[in-house]
């Protein structure tokens, strides 16, 4: 077969013909594929939620997005309320983030109805390998820094260094002090939700 | 058929991607901060590159030249996405893990160097082979380099324990640590081949 | 056959200068220091500095042997033990072994063999052995002893504190002046003065001892006072400016005499193979440097911003060189 050539005519049709049978392909793989991706974005986020709240058998009741000022920034902070098989309300797991090292550190906290920290898990951060990044494990129960069981009802929680309770991670206090202000913000967001006892609401600090 | 076994081993060897071409340096360095990473980037690349080659190679006639290379630049960035969501939808950690980098392959210059150098110029078949040999060479070498990087900076290999990781050489899993490791494997076999 | 008539080539008359005349006189110089630190930091000190030069050495040595295969041996120059010396001096008393041994392998081997030895490096040695542990060891490199232990215990169970240039930093981030209360006063920065010094690496705990190293090698011609002095001034002014605007940026005086300012300007940011070669070259390249160590320990990510000045204006100074050239013997000018 002799090569096409350059002409005006040839193309434009060559390179509408591209176009339209590379979309199509695209459109299709997309409708096939957009479920599942869908369904791994909600797996996941289930998958932290039943991490931080520590049991298995659990229902998302309500998403309840607040949105909150702190330090010039907004933020939104997403409340998951969280009932148990029964359908009773347990605590919720709060989406929560505050700047770090080198950028935001998203966390999501569980908390219990009395605002009892029952778990956490990192979602998103940026820190440094060995140093800010041993937070995903540097607060968890039976670590150095154990948040678990700690209450932010009684006090904010704060490394030892200003004064607090909690074990900043070695050589990355700054992390530590970001984190822990995700988890008071958290907190705080959830117990200023359950005194307006309504949600949705924007709430301005 | 010795033919096709000389394409591959081309890719392999003689016209390595990484260690004798140096082309696409991006997803070499910014993706092998473990071997496993580096074996998955590399294994996405070598999908995209056996598609778009034998693709290409099938239009080849049918493309004017002056429009080839928006052709070419059309039939990767399909693929490309075509993988991206095959991958969100169904590989979840690997897409945690090299994020941004599986929709860069689009610009990974290995991808239209080789559409330019070989598939618009030979038959599919000898061009699937291509795709194959610069493939297997991609994925060699980002899975040394990462493996490398990983047993260095964290002790261990494909997340298998070698040694505890309070001795790991944490700048080898970062930015620095990429560099100087490819700049030894160069050395080292620039130096196996003489 | 002695008397015979020996022909060379061009330049028929030299001086005595040689790199082993440099490279100890370099050495000789940094005595004071060595031994304030060995008052300051006991066992530990000794532990560090030897490890230290003695690995240097042998990776000069062996890699010279081994992987180079020259026939000539360069190890007797000076110029290893210089490197472990310098590195040494910039590594915490209380350093695993094991550590300042990957150190020194990265220093003389990828810092300096890696480009063909003496001569040919573009960037200080020890100053890329310190990079790379900083960058590797964040938790070990950056918790210092403070100064003022003796014997084992300063090794091997060493009682660690913030250091001035620390002290500083939490000024700057917290916005409050008062932290810089903590500072020990500019005095005791200058001698160095265990009782209330605080912590620090070897070589940075005694501006005195460096200052006195200082001076013998300019008096002995071994460096030319520019790069030094055009660092310190540098720093001086711009930290001074800073502390006009802002008292939460700390004094001039005391910024002189912190951390490894004084140990890099003196003896890192002076060395021959990386620093330019005229004057001109050594002024633009020394005030660089002052404004970049300055910067990066006010608006960068880690307290003391020495050993990357001097590594950054390393990789310019082939750029500086090329803008600098000393005009040819006989270049008619125009």
């Amino acid at each position: 077969m002799k090569k096409l050539e350059s002409s005006l005519l040839n193309m434009v049709v060559v390179l509408t013909l591209v176009s339209v049978i590379t979309g199509g392909l695209l459109a299709a793989v997309n409708s096939v594929t957009e479920g599942p991706i869908q369904e791994q974005k909600e797996k996941a986020l289930a998958d932290g939620i039943r991490a931080v709240m520590g049991a298995e058998d659990i229902k998302v009741t309500a998403d309840d997005k607040v949105n909150s000022q702190v330090d010039g920034k907004d933020r939104e902070y997403i409340i998951h309320r969280v009932a148990n098989a029964a359908g009773e309300p347990i605590g919720v797991a709060v989406e929560s983030a505050s700047q770090g090292f080198s950028n935001d550190v998203k966390v999501l906290v569980g908390l219990d109805n009395e605002g009892t920290i029952k778990g956490y898990t990192i979602l998103e951060h940026e820190e440094t390998p060995g140093l800010g990044a041993r937070a995903v494990d540097w607060f968890q129960a039976g670590q150095k820094g154990d948040i678990i069981g700690k209450q932010p009802s009684k006090g904010k929680l704060t490394v030892s260094k200003d004064g607090g309770q909690i074990d900043a991670i070695t050589a990355a206090t700054i992390t530590s002090r970001a984190f822990l202000k995700a988890v008071n913000n958290a907190y705080e967001v959830y117990a200023g939700q359950n005194t307006d006892a309504q949600s949705g609401a924007t709430k301005k600090n | 058929m010795k033919n096709y076994l000389n394409i591959i081993k081309n890719g392999i060897v003689t016209e390595n991607p990484t260690f004798v071409l140096l082309l696409g340096m991006c997803p070499t360095l910014a993706t092998t901060s473990s071997a496993i990473n580096g074996m998955s980037m590399g294994l996405a690349t070598m999908f995209v590159l056996i598609c778009s080659n034998f693709v290409i190679s099938c239009i080849k006639n049918i493309t004017p030249d002056k429009v080839r290379i928006p052709v070419f630049v059309a039939v990767i960035a399909s693929f490309v996405t075509i993988l991206q969501m095959l991958i969100k939808a169904y590989l979840p950690a690997i897409d945690a893990s090299l994020g941004i980098f599986i929709p860069l392959i689009v610009v990974n210059c290995i991808i239209l160097g080789r559409a330019e150098a070989f598939a618009c110029k030979n038959d599919p078949l000898s061009s699937i082979f291509d795709g194959i040999g610069i493939g297997i060479g991609f994925t060699l070498a980002l899975t040394l380099l990462g493996a490398v990087r990983e047993l260095l900076g964290t002790g261990k290999i494909f997340d298998f324990t070698l040694w505890s990781d309070d001795y790991g050489l944490l700048l080898f899993v970062l930015a620095p640590g990429a560099f100087i490791t490819l700049g030894y494997l160069i050395a080292i076999v620039n130096k196996l081949k003489k | 056959m002695a008397n015979k008539l020996i022909v060379s080539l061009s330049p028929h008359a030299h001086g005595t200068d040689s790199v082993e005349k440099n490279m100890y006189g370099v050495i000789i110089a940094l005595l004071p220091a060595l031994i304030v630190s060995f008052i300051y930091f006991g066992l530990g000190s000794a532990i560090v500095c030897c490890t230290s030069v003695l690995a240097c050495v042998f990776f000069e040595w062996a890699i010279t042997k081994f992987i180079l295969k020259r026939e000539r041996n360069t190890v007797c120059d000076g110029s290893a033990i210089l490197t472990g010396l310098l590195l040494g001096f910039n590594l915490p008393s209380n350093l695993p072994i094991w550590i300042i041994i990957i150190g020194a392998l990265v220093a003389i081997g990828i810092g300096k063999m890696t480009f063909g030895g003496l001569g040919c490096n573009p960037f200080n040695p020890a100053l890329v052995g310190r990079a790379f542990l900083l960058v590797s060891f964040p938790v070990q490199m950056t918790t210092w002893p403070v100064a003022g232990q003796q014997g084992i215990g300063g090794y091997l169970d060493a009682q660690t504190g913030a250091t001035p240039l620390a002290i500083m930093k939490e000024a700057i981030k917290s916005g409050d002046a008062s932290v810089l209360d903590k500072l020990p006063d500019s005095l005791s920065l200058a001698l160095g003065n265990p009782g209330q010094l605080g912590a620090g690496s070897l070589g940075e705990v005694c501006a005195l001892a460096l200052i006195i190293g200082g001076i013998y090698m300019i008096v002995r011609k071994i460096i030319t006072w520019h790069i030094p002095v055009s660092i310190l001034l540098t720093v001086f002014v711009f930290s001074g400016l800073m502390h006009l605007a802002n008292p939460i940026y700390a004094s001039p005086v005391d910024v002189l005499l912190s951390g490894g300012l004084m140990l890099g300007a003196i003896f890192m940011a002076t060395d021959y193979v990386t620093s330019p070669m005229t004057k001109k070259g050594q002024l633009i390249y020394g005030v660089a440097i002052g404004v970049l160590t300055v910067a990066i320990r006010y608006f960068g990510a880690y307290p003391e911003g020495m050993s990357f000045a001097i590594l950054i204006m390393n990789a310019f100074t082939p750029l500086i060189n090329n803008y600098c050239k000393p005009k040819r013997y006989g270049e008619v000018v125009k």
